[in-house]
């Protein structure tokens, strides 16, 4: 039937049996995602909802609560969750940043719609879903009415080859991607091809995550074994795995071999055509380094700043601000030592929360200070004053200027 | 919904992102002092410049960023409508779920001077220079988005519905 994954994905959940670029659909949407910042900014409490079991409530973006209004949005969370019997609730404790605790969870699951208050929602794209961020209004409307709509938007294909190198992870695979080929606005973007298998599963949900940052609609993954056993460990739903037709229509479709690839950066300001191998990179001295958020708070990237960290220092000047991804991310953390490691190298190891991601609490930026960042955006002004620059590159990148004190290549250490 | 407005024009240019348009720490603020912050890096005077009825004119991209309800500082501006060749799908829908007009017209930012007086119909989606000239066209909105737009946005659709308490 000449479909994309996000085609036929859309064509189940609006009952129609063929949709394609351009069509408008609206969509019976199988799980919505409130956030903190939902209650405390624009809540009213509802008078009815679609379906308490097709939605959950997760604390995440400013936790524990770092002002009055935000405490007073946890207020109304609670409230609201036990007046509608809502059990998928996350509160401080058992909480993490959004697009995790949706992947710890299993909340999508391929073949499903998923929205949530949050850009990044793109995440669970990884998971084989079509997932993507709307604006607090609309996801209050779907969670009274269940459902939105959709217009197709046209699908990028990338085919991946070859396997990574160990230094590459997957935010090195989407900067270059971004660099190499900038926005996607009003795009679908569809991975997949033979390197697919190589790619683990953290790897592909940086690389969905960040998807928001070439502007695309959807992101998504198909859903090999790799990724059918990590939801089979986290969940008991039943899903029906969905692949592109073998004549689905593409905008465009680009190669990428993975084996080429090498640790990339990009400059301030964002990603698109602004991302370059570290080696083309200057060496600019940093003050303050960040592994954290939704693409790249999870276990392996903590794994590799403990790796790095380990029996190393963080340069004298330097902050580094390591976030891991929710509460479990964080126990896991403390129970393999990598806490102990990190912060014995002079890092700080922080509560799982959005913090110094968007700029918001726990790390903002000084005029003039150099940040490099592992989390999800570099925009002028995202993590603090808009006088401080911000660079992008993996968790492993980030780890090594934080032991240099400068931007380097981290096989260099 | 007014379908006609007659505004002077704020142009902007390419992938304007919503964290010029609301930083993150005005989140902590309240609507009426976090738009005193719009675009406060790149154009500092906009907030206190900008009248009721005005237009803000923007490139490709526009918008590229979050979920922050950029356009609920928009309309406590009084601006009257977003004009860009080309909108970030998240921002677009962001900003008419909040009632507040968004018209893709291709090429309109490099039309259209800075501060100059234009018309826009926005069920038409076309905008004209009040100093003349050929109008530009874009693809009108489906009419289901200007009843959103029409009715001041999502939420007050929901209170006819009766989602909202009395
Ligand atoms: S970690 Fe950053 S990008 Fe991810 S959900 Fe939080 S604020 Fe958004």
């Amino acid at each position: 039937m000449s479909m994309t994954i996000i085609e036929k994905i859309l064509a189940r959940a609006s009952g129609s049996e063929r949709v394609g670029a351009g069509d408008i659909v609206v969509c019976e949407i199988d799980m919505t995602v409130l956030i903190d910042l939902q209650f405390a900014t624009m809540w009213a409490p509802p008078t009815r909802i679609a379906d308490p079991d097709r939605l959950a409530v997760i604390m995440d973006h400013a936790v524990p609560a770092p002002t009055v209004a935000d405490a007073d949005g946890g207020v109304r969370a609670r409230e609201f969750v036990k007046a509608f019997g809502i059990e998928r609730f996350f509160d401080v404790g058992r909480h993490g940043i959004c697009h995790q605790v949706i992947a710890e969870n299993g909340l999508a699951l391929p073949g499903e719609v998923l929205t949530c208050t949050d850009s990044h929602t793109c995440a669970a794209g990884a998971y084989n879903s079509a997932a993507r961020g709307l604006g607090p209004v609309e996801v209050y409307s779907i969670m009274c009415t269940g459902r939105t709509w959709f217009q197709v938007a046209p699908t990028i294909r990338y085919e991946l080859h070859g396997e990574r190198a160990a230094v590459v992870s997957g935010k090195d695979v989407f900067l270059h991607i971004a660099g190499a080929y900038g926005d996607a606005t009003n795009h679908n973007i569809e991975f997949g091809g033979p390197g697919l298998a190589s790619l683990p599963m953290h790897d592909r949900r940086a690389i969905a995550t960040q998807g928001a940052e070439v502007s695309a609609d959807f992101t998504t993954f198909p859903a090999d074994e790799l990724c059918r056993s990590y939801l089979d460990e986290r969940s008991d739903r039943p899903y029906q795995p969905v692949d592109p037709d073998p004549d689905a229509r593409y905008a465009a479709v680009r190669e990428v071999d993975l084996g080429a690839l090498e640790p990339y950066v990009a400059r301030p300001g964002g990603v698109s055509e602004n991302a370059l191998p570290v080696s083309q990179i200057e060496r600019r001295r940093v003050d303050q380094c960040f592994i954290g958020s939704c693409a790249n708070g999870q276990i392996e990237d903590l794994q590799i700043a403990a790796e790095v960290l380990g029996g190393r220092r963080v340069a004298p000047g330097v902050r580094l601000i390591v976030t891991p991804a929710s509460q479990a991310v964080y126990t896991e953390a403390v129970r393999r030592g990598y806490v102990e490691a990190l912060a014995e190298a002079g890092a700080i190891v922080t509560n799982s929360t959005c913090g110094a991601c968007f700029g918001y609490h726990m790390g903002l930026l000084g005029a003039g200070e150099v940040c490099i960042t592992a989390s999800t955006r570099n925009f002028r002004g995202r993590m603090g004053s808009p006088d401080a620059e911000i660079y992008m590159a993996s968790p492993y990148t980030v780890a090594a200027a934080a032991v240099a004190g400068e931007i380097i290549d981290p096989r260099e250490l | 919904m007014q379908e006609q407005v007659t505004g002077r024009a704020w142009v902007f240019g390419d992938s304007i992102d919503t964290d010029n348009m609301y930083p993150g720490y005005a989140m902590r603020m309240p609507v009426e002092q976090a738009a005193e912050h719009v675009f406060y890096a790149i154009r500092p005077e906009f907030a206190s410049g900008v009248r009721p009825g005005d237009i803000v004119v923007a490139g490709r991209n526009f918008g590229i960023g979050s979920s922050r309800p950029v356009a609920q500082l928009f309309r406590q501006l009084g601006v009257a409508a977003l004009v860009a060749s080309e909108f970030n799908s998240l921002f677009f829908r962001n900003s008419v779920n909040f009632g507040l007009p968004a018209v893709t017209i291709p090429g309109v930012h490099e039309a259209i001077a800075d501060g100059e007086q234009v018309r826009l119909d926005i069920r038409a989606a076309r905008i004209e220079r009040l100093a003349g000239g050929e109008p530009l066209q874009g693809a009108p909105l489906p009419e289901f988005v200007l009843e959103i737009v029409a009715r001041g946005g999502l939420m007050a659709k929901l209170a006819a519905d009766g989602y909202l308490p009395a």
